[in-house]
């Protein structure tokens, strides 16, 4: 008998579902893919019928349902930690309390009862389990790794309670070594600057990362800045462990990050309002910043490595997102090798939980490890047949070419980037975690110099200051850049190798940014972030045969075996997922062109968009 | 009722029998709370603080 194993994360922030067949990772979607509300953390219905039905599967078939995390132990942080700093957290306080009376305490029957809508009439609800967080994000980033055993990382938010944690895989088990907790943590310490910087919590993140390297190094204000960090904001001890000095930190008992007014006598600026004009100031914060995680990063990862004395480590949680950090880790050369686990925010904690019931609870042997991994290059949600593109297309009396012959629509679609076009690329199954990755993708030709401008501007509406990634031919990934290993997931950061580089003047760093921004730094100019850096993702012939042909085919026309790939969406609007999702989204942009599976549409033949949506009213501003 | 059950088995599994009479105060409090929809609870609320 198959052992089905649905595993949940739901009711924090990007809820997911993700579904496992005798441990083989089978199906995996986030629910804000379906609801088209960004981060949606409502149960996740959509996604675990999606699971469910690709599967072929019910409810009563399923083994176990497991929640990523542990509801009790999280409700006990928060009474001790209301009770420690008592009467302050009044007001947090009473916006948590009621959720938890209302919903969150009785988990359980929350869960039977969305789960029950799932299944047929008098089904049998499976037996509901619940391990801890943190052990969801351990086992995503390491059950699917190529490793016999591995030190494994994880960094985030928080839990229950532990926000850090240390731990050893090997075959089926995992022993968690070393924790930090509550409110000591790398990722509230991270939000707290993406909070000062202006950007939302939970998902600027990310702009603060690419915000990092416009920041000047050798100004005066940039020590400044790390040398306050170090001495008044955090005690960083030699083993990576360090202590939050919570005179500055809110986040425990407010409702906000930080306290602003002792934050603004520490650094002498104020924090910066959400899309107002971004300074020097907030550039050099975030390089600080970005440097003083790395430093916290690379010293967990020594005392994993003494503990362990593995040669690989397994990260996520949600700053192992933080992909400059990976990759001065990849080139500390602390571990042989690393894998990151590519949903390694929450969602990804939905399949932890559901490996670490097979692994742990179940006690199933791990015999079988893909060397390369088992994510199957995380292609794990829906896919769409030519038959539902033609529907769409027929609903929106949308003009097309459909091709047969698909060597054919790559080699027309190559030529089209050559000609600094911006195509919408809509494959196969859509990816699960936070990255495109070329199934669900908007590209572009990355030799092309006013192409960053063009993406940020006119199709993704998002900030010109964000940098993009490029997608390269695994087996090119050198001649480009600067890494001795692939990267499948766009989680590691590396330089664009010193002989594609142009000279920059001696005085580049103290340039105004957008001039720093639009000097063309290499050959490859869209994808070469300010300090020569740039996300690599390695597109492997094997996981995706469909985008290795494209980009392979743009190397025939071009030379270069590299485009530019960002994720198929606008600003503030989840990934697209379905066909009628990437034709609304290519209508209301500038993209010039769209390829769904086997069928092109031409922006200028298509009829006029008449639909009275505004993305800027249905998507907010993230 | 299952959830009393769950709650008392946590805090044997966790040995945090300290925190008894806190939940229990604290959900007395949320359910005030909760209830303060009504205004006539709302005072009271203030009153306790």
């Amino acid at each position: 008998m198959n052992e089905i194993i649905l595993g949940i994360s739901a009711y924090y922030h990007d809820s997911a579902a993700a579904l496992t067949i005798n441990g083989k990772i089978f199906a995996a979607a986030h629910e804000e893919r379906f609801t088209r509300k960004k981060q949606d953390s409502s149960f996740p219905v959509n996604a675990c019928r999606f699971v469910l039905d690709e599967a072929g599967v019910s409810l009563g078939d399923l083994t176990a349902v497991v929640f990523y995390d542990k509801p009790y132990i999280k409700f006990e942080r928060l009474l001790e930690t209301y009770h420690a700093f008592a009467p302050a957290g009044l007001k947090s306080f009473n916006s948590a309390i009621p959720v938890w009376i209302k919903e969150k305490l009785f988990m359980k029957d929350n869960l039977r009862r969305e789960l029950s809508k799932l299944g047929r009439e008098g089904e049998k609800i499976p037996q509901i389990l619940f391990p801890e967080h943190h052990l969801s994000h351990a086992a995503s980033a390491f059950f699917p790794s190529p490793f016999k055993d591995a030190a494994i990382l994880t960094l985030d938010g928080v839990g229950e309670w532990a926000t850090t944690t240390i731990g050893y895989g090997n075959g089926n088990k995992i022993s968690m070594l070393r924790e930090l907790e509550f409110p000591h943590s790398i990722g509230l310490f991270y939000a707290a600057f993406t909070y000062y910087c202006g950007f939302k919590v939970n998902s600027g993140e990310y702009k603060l990362m690419g915000l990092a390297p416009y920041g000047n190094p050798d100004a005066e204000e940039t020590k400044s800045i790390k040398r306050k960090i170090l001495e008044t904001l955090v005690d960083i001890r030699e083993d990576g462990s360090f202590l939050l000095n919570m005179d500055y930190f809110d986040y425990a008992t407010k409702l906000s990050m930080t306290n602003d007014a002792r934050w603004e006598k520490l650094f002498g600026f104020p924090r910066r309002k959400p899309e107002q004009e971004l300074d020097q100031h907030y550039m050099n914060m975030a390089y600080a910043i970005q440097e003083v995680t790395e430093e916290i990063v690379l010293k967990l990862a020594n005392t994993a490595k003494e503990l362990t004395k593995s040669e690989n480590i397994a990260l996520a949680g949600g700053c192992a997102l933080n992909c400059v950090a990976n990759g001065r880790l990849l080139k500390a050369g602390i571990f042989k090798n690393i894998w990151i686990q590519p949903a390694s925010g929450d969602a990804g904690g939905s399949l932890g939980a559901a490996l670490a019931a097979h692994y742990i609870y179940f006690k199933n042997e791990r015999n079988e490890i893909d060397p390369d991994d088992s994510m199957r290059g995380a292609y794990l949600g829906p896919q769409f047949s030519d038959l539902e593109i033609e529907r769409v297309a027929r609903k929106y009396k949308a003009v097309y070419q459909k091709f047969n012959d698909f060597d054919e629509l790559c080699d027309k679609t190559a030529s089209l980037l050559n000609n600094d076009t911006v195509i919408g690329w809509f494959q196969g199954r859509m990816e699960f975690g936070p990255r495109a990755l070329g199934n669900r993708s908007i590209l572009g030709d990355p030799r092309c110099p006013d192409m960053q401008k063009k993406l940020n501007l006119k199709i993704k509406f998002r900030e010109g200051f964000r940098p993009f990634a490029p997608s390269v031919l695994e087996e090119d990934i050198q001649e480009f850049f600067d890494i001795t290993t692939k990267s499948p997931y766009m989680l590691l950061v590396a330089p664009v190798v010193e002989s594609r580089r142009c000279k920059i003047p001696n005085n580049y760093n103290d340039l105004p940014l957008y001039e720093r921004l639009y000097f063309q730094r290499s050959d490859v100019p869209s994808i070469t972030h300010i300090n020569f850096s740039a996300r690599i993702q390695s597109v492997s012939r094997k996981t995706n045969p469909r985008y290795w042909q494209l980009i392979n085919k743009f190397k025939e026309k071009t030379g270069y075996g590299i485009v530019v790939n960002t994720s198929f969406n606008v600003r503030g609007e989840p990934i697209v997922c379905t066909p009628d999702d990437a034709y609304r989204c290519f209508m209301r942009t500038e993209m010039d062109y769209l390829v769904m599976g086997n069928y092109l549409f031409t922006k200028r033949e298509q009829p006029n968009w008449s639909e009275k949506d505004n993305w800027k009213e249905e998507f907010k501003l993230d | 009722m299952e959830i009393l059950k769950d709650i008392w088995g946590f805090l044997k599994t966790r040995k945090k029998f300290w925190l008894l009479p806190l939940i229990v105060i604290l959900l007395l409090l949320g359910l005030l709370i909760v209830l303060s929809g009504s205004s006539a609870i709302a005072p009271f609320i203030y009153t306790i603080f």
